[in-house]
């Protein structure tokens, strides 16, 4: 920042003291029972919320939320949010689609994959051409490819997730972004995402990160007016393709 | 606007000069006129494209109403969730104890930079001339609050923090506070003006060492803490740096993911009118052993500041308040003066609620009653908050505490003593009509006292005698 304000010497502040911790969570705790007018909740009271909370109740769903043509309502979704859709025959596809799809775009034949040996065993020798690198968002990526993890077709919504094979940042740091979505990992609704990932990833439900992606980046923060690609992503593209 | 960023409730001009001056500012009157075919526009065709819209309320109150019983309950168990997955949870009473824990945080990390995602909670808190002042830096990320940070204003809008700047005023910005801009540039349009934030932006998100946001949600069920945001810089905030530092208060909680994505069903539409913002991100603690990558660290500030002094009064309700903005993006006087002339960190009408119960009624007694009642904002509030009914009773509190305009409370008090007397009532009233009728039989141009009616029309013409006594006449003829 040019005008940045002039930073003082820094004024010696005590560290909060090793009891205010406890003290002051007895504070909020206490200030929010006293103004409900009833000491802590009795144990049996307490256990039928957890227990409630353990069903994963759900409300209404929209019709949209219940689609029966799941690729279809998803493609819609997305495209209404600007996301590119492509549809591909299968997985072995991805490689001469993605080389084709960065020569439209005037981009560099070059991208960098979430560590994920499932895209790393994709046929890439079919597009020698490709330079291909596995990798986080560090500075100067231009463009990533990750795997979702499920896609809610109510809303065109990605869901990626974090882990040892999947890279949070580059969901975020490439100005054009590939993700691949086989049909199969298509929920109608949000709801539908969270039983299958809770499903998917048991005890360790839920990852560090869940990314819900609708549409590529933008801002309405300049006159009210939508624009593309303000931090993230100015580019979104889906690759849908049949299978699990 | 010059205004300089200062602690709310502290400017030395009244509310009524404050507004004055802002509907003579023809660069705000253009930037707030587009409020009408922005947010309002988007957001009508969005929920008309949803059938179930009144369904998805009701379910989205009746899960707040059911968290705001048994918040305790549901803190605890988002605190025991957050330690389980090995991130840290401080509980902060008020501003000044959720200021130093972020700033212990901080420093333990060594830290120079901070970035930051919108949070309106640190806005509440005065975070960043609080960092400035203990040397650690923090950059603002969000388009809206980077474009305030360097014009040094506070936020206008609470999810377009510079809705009152037109590209004009963005462009002036950048040229002067960009030392590497060149000059040649064309900067004319909104899709330059954004590249060039991101551009300057970018390094900043891989240079700083703890990340902090804000929460639209917490979600006891797993420990989550959830932001929505457009632009995904929320995202490069959190995921980028070594600590990630969540700033929430403590109303944000709701007990599982299923009750999550019926909030957000309501929240895009509401704010934006988009069914889903683009980037919607659940975090629970610091990345896992062996994840490819994500922060080593995760704190949840949960600041009190006045909420739980709400609970259990009759302002409980705005305590589902999501912070959309629908409020203020359908009020006309919101629409006419715009955010900074409310001074408060949290304007238009559920400013005008939150603001005296935050920051205290002695200040802010003018914004409970900037409000022509119209109605419009409890109309489209997705979670069904009485906002009109609440400044109403903020009113109430003015007047008892003998807080409100002089002229106010002698006008007030005049016609409480006359209304319980009946027989003084009808005898002013027949002293009333008859000057009036002397005044002009033709409709009266000026009046004493109500310069500020007849200024623009005139009082109809006087009919010389009173309704009851018509209305007596009536009954005998």
């Amino acid at each position: 920042m040019a005008d940045k304000s002039p930073i003082s010497t820094p004024a010696p502040t005590p560290a909060p003291t090793p009891s205010s911790g406890p003290a002051n969570r007895a504070r909020v705790l206490g200030a929010v029972r006293a103004a409900l007018g009833r000491g802590p909740l009795p144990t049996g009271r307490a256990q039928g919320l957890d227990a409630t909370l353990a069903r994963h109740q759900r409300h209404t769903i929209p019709a949209r939320g219940r689609a029966d043509d799941l690729v279809a309502a998803f493609a819609s979704a997305a495209s209404g949010v600007a996301a590119e859709v492509l549809h591909l025959a299968s997985l072995d596809e991805v490689p001469a689609a993605l080389a084709d799809h960065l020569a439209s775009l005037n981009l560099p034949p070059a991208l960098r994959l979430a560590p994920d040996p499932a895209l790393a065993a994709l046929p890439w020798h079919t597009r020698p051409l490709l330079a291909v690198e596995v990798g986080t968002g560090v500075p100067g990526v231009q463009v990533g490819l990750a795997l979702a993890e499920a896609g809610v077709a109510e809303t065109g919504t990605l869901v990626l997730t974090s882990g040892a094979e999947r890279s949070t940042t580059l969901n975020f740091v490439p100005d054009v972004q590939y993700v691949i979505l086989p049909h199969g990992r298509l929920d109608g609704a949000l709801e539908d995402a969270w039983a299958r990932l809770r499903n998917a990833h048991g005890a360790a439900w839920p990852p560090r990160t869940v990314n819900l992606v609708t549409g590529p980046s933008r801002t309405g923060d300049i006159e009210q007016t939508m624009i593309m690609g303000a931090h993230g992503p100015r580019r979104l593209v889906i690759l849908m393709v049949p299978g699990a | 606007m010059s205004v300089q960023q200062q602690p709310s409730g502290q400017s030395s001009r009244s509310f009524a000069s404050r507004a004055a001056d802002a509907m003579v500012d023809a660069n705000l009157q253009t930037a707030l006129n587009r409020l009408s075919t922005g947010f309002a526009t988007r957001r009508a065709t969005a929920i008309a494209a949803v059938p179930e819209f009144e369904a998805l309320k009701a379910d989205a109150q009746a899960i707040k109403n059911h968290v705001l019983d048994n918040l305790d309950h549901y803190l605890e168990r988002f605190e025991a969730e957050v330690i389980a997955r090995g991130g840290s949870v401080h509980w902060c009473p008020d501003a000044e104890s959720a200021r130093q824990t972020v700033l212990a945080i901080c420093q333990a990390a060594g830290a120079r930079t901070v970035t930051k995602g919108k949070s309106m909670v640190a806005e509440e808190i005065a975070l960043n001339p609080f960092l400035e002042a203990n040397g650690i830096e923090p950059v603002e990320t969000d388009l809206g609050e980077y474009l305030i940070q360097i014009a040094k204003e506070p936020p206008s809008h609470i999810i377009g923090p510079a809705l009152h700047m037109t590209r004009d005023t963005v462009e002036g910005l950048f040229r002067s506070h960009h030392p590497s801009l060149d000059p040649a540039r064309d900067l004319t349009q909104p899709e330059t003006l954004v590249a060039e934030a991101r551009q300057m932006l970018r390094p900043r998100y891989f240079a700083a060492d703890v990340g902090i946001t804000g929460a639209n949600f917490l979600v006891a069920e797993t420990g989550s803490t959830v932001i929505v945001t457009n632009e995904g810089n929320g995202d490069l905030t959190q995921s980028l740096p070594r600590v990630h530092v969540v700033l929430s208060s403590i109303e944000k909680i709701v007990p599982g993911h299923e009750d999550a994505a019926t909030l957000l069903r309501v929240l895009a539409r509401s704010a934006t009118g988009q069914d889903m913002s683009v980037y919607t991100t659940f975090s629970c603690g610091p990345r896992r052993p062996g994840d490819a990558d994500g922060p080593d660290a995760f704190h949840v500030v949960l600041v009190d500041n006045g909420r739980s002094a709400m609970l259990g009064t009759e302002f409980q309700e705005m305590l589902r308040c999501i912070k959309c903005g629908a409020c203020m993006n359908h009020c006309p006087v919101y629409g006419a003066i715009g955010g900074h002339a409310y001074d408060a960190v949290y304007m238009g009408p559920m400013g005008a609620v939150l603001t005296p119960q935050i920051e205290g009624l002695f200040g802010h007694t003018d914004l409970p009653a900037a409000s022509t009642f119209c109605g419009r904002c409890a109309e489209v509030c997705p979670m069904g908050i009485p906002l009109p009914d609440l400044m109403r009773r903020w009113r109430e509190k003015s007047f008892a505490a003998g807080w409100s305009p002089t002229a106010e409370r002698w006008g007030l008090g005049l016609w409480s003593a006359l209304a319980r007397r009946p027989w003084a009532y009808r005898l002013v009233a027949r002293v009333a009509a008859a000057v009036l009728k002397r005044l002009g039989s033709k409709g009266i141009a000026r009046l004493p006292l109500t310069a500020g009616w007849t200024a623009g029309r005139d009082m109809p013409a006087p009919a010389g005698r009173t309704f009851s006594d018509l209305w007596a006449e009536q009954r005998r003829g």
